[in-house]
């Protein structure tokens, strides 16, 4: 179990979590090497050899923040953007390799650890994909590198630098006839330069290692049960702690009874500060025990609004926070000269992240120090919080990302890790907490619900003039970010205040450049600000309003968090546009968007789906029986940051009202693709967690409390149960701009479900889940 | 407390601990095994699946001293990242995971049913698998990797 380390290497360990500035000062240029699969996996590695050099401040310009390259040869690269589950470790791997020209299995990654890499703030949303990560930073640093080697080549051999090219870990004469190796050149000394901001990339077109279908790194590993995640660290004379969270919503702390407890076997304290309550023992069984038996009294909680009239009472908020994305000033105008307007409301539910598996850290806090291992995507703010939560000064808080199950955004890896600190601190020993189900999902920070009222203006010729969006969401707290801990459950509840909404009515006018908010901008209109226009549709008489209330719940970013919200209702009612014109839904969606590249992934999902060119719904409905139909949907995820369109083939069992989803075909264009298969992953996963999510999930709660803590109260989309067959196109673009893909899948399933279900059965749904009762209920209106 | 003897991946192991404790936590915790995994702790959704005399048995709701007279094996107990069982090399070159955690209760309950049935119909796959969960979505690549390890074992004759 302890690991077998040089004398340096150990002390470089030991100061990096004591102090960086020791560590800096003790280790500099040193190179340690390990050679323990234990110690690899300390680090987040797979086995290897790595090495650690001088980290000068956080997001340091300094390339040796970055690129170490050892006297063995191998690259050692810091990152800040760590894995999640979506391919990144090994994508980040590639382009290291790539700029550096060695190959994929010469180098060593070290991600988010806030004493050994660079702060590269969150790891977040689109910017988690393998297409869309650290070019700026991380690839310009390699390409920094190389060119650094070649220089240092050109004067070692005395020739020319335009004579010279990298590859396989050495600097070549183009006609091969003399040859230098990194390590020769500086294997286990610093660069001392700066990041270039003016290094050359390789471009796409010459990649021989990004680009290509590389297997994830960490799939053997995960594979054969050898692969550690946060849940798995283990730390010398480590505890074990458990929560107790509030019965209902809103409860504070009366009195804890700690004699309820007194007496249990391995119990080692009770922690309790302010509404917060734990429980510390010396193995989990024996934590468990004891908080299921800790007696505690609680004021009553906050009675929540009826959730079968949530969305009126949501609408009927009046401390609103009001946006105006677009307001061409002439919407009203132009919906009272219409020849027809079409108007619907759509109703998205709260849902939650619901990690397959409960989140966990572990933390070790001393009198002057904290080490917190933690599936956060966000090391560096992390530390901030951290240190607020403990009272200690941010540098004497390290933070060590370990993977966590797939967390899709804010899930509880923050909240678990103020929770592990705050027992560890308590105890004066490492605790280790992982979460009850139901602690988890009764008090995470859910995506949230969504009102949107669309009105469409529509000319004799059956093409949109007018386009009126009116939304309404919600919001408390959030990620911690940099100063918030009370943005989830565990810091308020240790008395921090969550980030609330500020009331804003009216919203002011839209100034400044145009952005499409999360989406809230549909496709289809120019997106006009001050005479600037970056939509990408055609529709100029245009206003986007927004109304923010305070929810009565955490929430937080969920896989494409307002994104998918608004393009369902916004793809969802282009599509009740179109039927209502008698027009086909591919062909209405080009009619409106000028962006050729939305309307390439559009055709391209066409042709591929071999979709019939008619008005939905299709002709000659049976009321019984199966029914069939497709429906489209597509998005330019945040109007700049990668295009996916869909189309989906459904099955609506009519008797019932459950729907299947039979076939997929998706094209996605993100610019240049780093990793193929990684890509095609995404998107698959990404259909089939929207598909999940627009089917089944949904939070639910009754008096003061949330009912949906466990997987059959909310029930996923699980692996036996019917999966379509999903058709990826990719849309492969070199010369472009890197966009994100992770969450551009996701953001269409519901709508292009939703359509499909229409064209099968001539009911149009406009409220989330797609659940059977649902269903049913419009299939019975129908036919009424 | 009670001392129980367990065998583990083929191997003995001893440990003296409450018999009321769930198997995983003495896998998970005691042994220190990261196949088997919390998910849910309500035998729900599968992230702790470990085979009992190979049977796919949910270790987060068996006693340890209800299974420790059983054969147990883990993820780690089938084959090692230089040397995997079939099945995990199956999944391994079908890329069939994103972020790993539910793999156990995908592949063991796969095995365990394709062990004893080789020729086990998709619906028969797909049933064993519908009380399975996995939250990233890999659903069809999981799919795919136990039908190349189903069809890797009906090209073995069997005895």
């Amino acid at each position: 179990m302890s690991p077998r380390l040089t004398a340096e290497a150990r002390a470089a360990l030991r100061d990096a979590g004591l102090s960086r500035r020791d560590f800096v000062k003790r280790s500099g240029a040193l190179v340690v090497a390990f050679s323990t699969a234990r110690v690899a996996s300390d680090l987040g590695l797979v086995q290897g050899v790595v090495s650690a050099q001088r980290l000068d401040g956080a997001g340091s310009g300094n390339l040796d923040a970055w690129i170490a390259i050892g006297a063995d040869g191998r690259v050692t690269a810091y990152t800040g953007k760590c894995e999640l589950g979506q391919g990144l470790y090994t994508a980040q791997t590639q382009l290291v390799a790539e700029e550096l020209c060695v190959p994929v299995e010469r180098v060593t990654l070290i991600q988010c650890d806030t004493a050994l890499t660079p702060d590269q703030g969150t790891t977040s949303g689109a910017q988690s994909h393998p297409t869309n990560f650290n070019h700026a930073n991380l690839a310009l640093a390699a390409a920094t590198a190389r060119e650094a080697l070649v220089s240092l080549a050109a004067g070692r051999l005395a020739v020319p630098a335009d004579r010279l090219t990298a590859a396989e870990g050495q600097v070549r004469l183009a006609d091969g006839s003399r040859q230098i190796s990194y390590e020769e050149l500086i294997g286990g000394r610093r660069f001392n330069l700066q990041v270039s901001r003016t290094a050359a990339r390789k471009p796409a077109r010459e990649w021989t290692v990004l680009g290509q279908p590389v297997p994830r790194l960490d799939i053997p590993a995960m594979a054969t049960g050898t692969f550690e995640y946060v849940q798995n660290v283990r730390v010398p004379g480590m505890l074990h702690g458990r929560v107790v969270r509030p019965p209902a919503l809103g409860a504070t702390l009366v009195s804890v009874d700690e004699s309820s407890v007194q007496g249990l076997p391995g119990l080692v304290q009770v922690v309790v500060r302010k509404n917060f309550v734990g429980v510390v023992a010396e193995k989990p069984w024996q934590a468990e025990q004891a908080a299921r038996r800790l007696k505690t009294a609680w004021a009553a909680g906050t009675t929540l609004p009826d959730q079968a009239t949530f969305y009126q009472h949501l609408r009927s908020q009046t401390a609103t926070r009001d946006s105006l994305s677009v307001d061409s000033g002439d919407v009203d105008a132009a919906l009272k000269s219409a020849a027809r307007v079409v108007r619907a409301t759509y109703l998205h539910p709260y849902q939650m992240h619901a990690s397959i598996g409960t989140a966990c850290a572990v933390a070790d806090v001393q009198k002057d120090k904290a080490t917190v291992w933690s599936a956060t995507q966000a090391v560096y703010p992390l530390r901030n919080t951290m240190a607020m939560v403990l009272g200690l000064p941010p540098e004497s808080v390290r933070i060590m990302f370990r993977m966590g199950p797939g967390c899709y955004g804010v899930n509880g890896a923050d909240a678990v890790s103020y929770d592990a600190a705050l027992m560890a601190q308590a105890a004066g020993r490492p605790v280790r907490v992982q979460l009850a189900r139901q602690d988890e999902m009764a008090w995470e920070n859910y995506g949230p619900a969504f009102a949107v009222d669309q009105r469409a203006g529509v000319d004799g010729a059956g093409t949109i003039i007018a386009w009126d969006y009116e939304g309404w969401s919600l919001s408390l707290g959030g990620r911690p970010g940099l100063n918030a801990p009370g943005n989830v459950v565990t810091g308020r509840l240790a008395g921090f205040e969550p980030a609330g909404v500020a009331p804003r009515s009216p919203a002011p006018p839209p100034s400044g450049a145009y952005a499409n908010a999360s989406n809230t901008v549909p496709s289809y209109v120019s997106g006009c600000i001050g005479g600037a226009c970056g939509g990408t549709g055609t529709v100029r008489s245009e206003r986007v309003l927004s109304h923010l209330v305070e929810s009565p719940f955490f929430t937080g970013p969920l896989r494409s968090p307002a994104r998918l919200q608004n393009t369902f209702a916004h793809e969802c009612f282009l599509d009740e546009v179109a039927a209502a014109v008698r027009a086909d839904p591919i062909e209405y969606r080009l009619r409106h968007v000028r962006d050729p590249r939305l309307r390439e992934v559009l055709k391209r999902a066409a042709v591929q789906a071999g979709w019939d060119a008619r008005p939905s719904p299709r002709p000659a409905i049976r009321p019984n029986g199966i029914a069939r139909g497709r429906g489209a949907a597509c998005v330019l995820y945040e109007g700049d940051n990668g295009y996916c369109a869909l189309v989906a083939e459904v099955e609506v069992d009519q008797e019932s009202g459950v729907v299947l989803v039979r076939r997929c075909v998706a094209a996605i264009d993100c610019g240049p693709v780093s990793n193929p298969d990684g890509l095609r992953n995404q998107v698959e996963g990404g259909l089939i967690h929207g598909m999940s999510r627009a089917l089944r999930e949904e939070v639910t709660w009754a008096g003061d409390r949330v009912t949906s803590i466990d997987w059959q109260t909310y029930r996923p989309w699980f692996v036996g149960e019917p999966v379509p067959v999903i058709d990826t196109i990719v849309i492969n673009r070199p010369d472009g701009e890197v966009m994100g893909a992770g969450e551009t899948s996701i953001t269409v399933a519901a709508a292009a479900i939703g359509n499909a279900i229409f064209d099968a059965t001539g009911a149009r749904i406009r409220q989330l889940p797609f659940a059977p009762e649902r269903v049913k209920a419009a299939l019975d209106s129908r036919n009424r | 407390m009670s001392v129980f003897t367990l065998t583990v991946n083929g191997r003995r192991h001893t440990v003296d601990v409450d018999p009321a404790t769930p198997l995983l936590y003495v896998l998970a915790d005691d042994l220190n095994l990261h196949g088997p995994k919390f998910g849910c702790g309500l035998g729900q959704c599968g992230a702790c699946t470990v085979l009992v005399n190979g049977e796919a048995t949910r270790s987060c709701s068996v006693a340890v001293q209800s299974a420790a007279a059983g054969e147990i094996v883990t993820l780690e107990g089938l084959g090692s990242p230089q040397q995997p069982h079939p099945i995990q090399q199956a999944f391994i070159s079908e890329q069939a995971m994103q972020c790993g955690y539910c793999i156990s209760g995908v592949m063991l309950t796969a095995k365990a049913l394709l062990d004893r049935n080789p020729n086990a119909t998709d619906a028969e796959i797909q049933q064993a698998l519908s009380t399975v969960l996995c939250r990233c979505g890999a659903h069809i690549r999981m799919l795919r990797a136990i039908d190349r390890y189903a069809r890797g074992l009906r090209e073995v004759p069997q005895p």
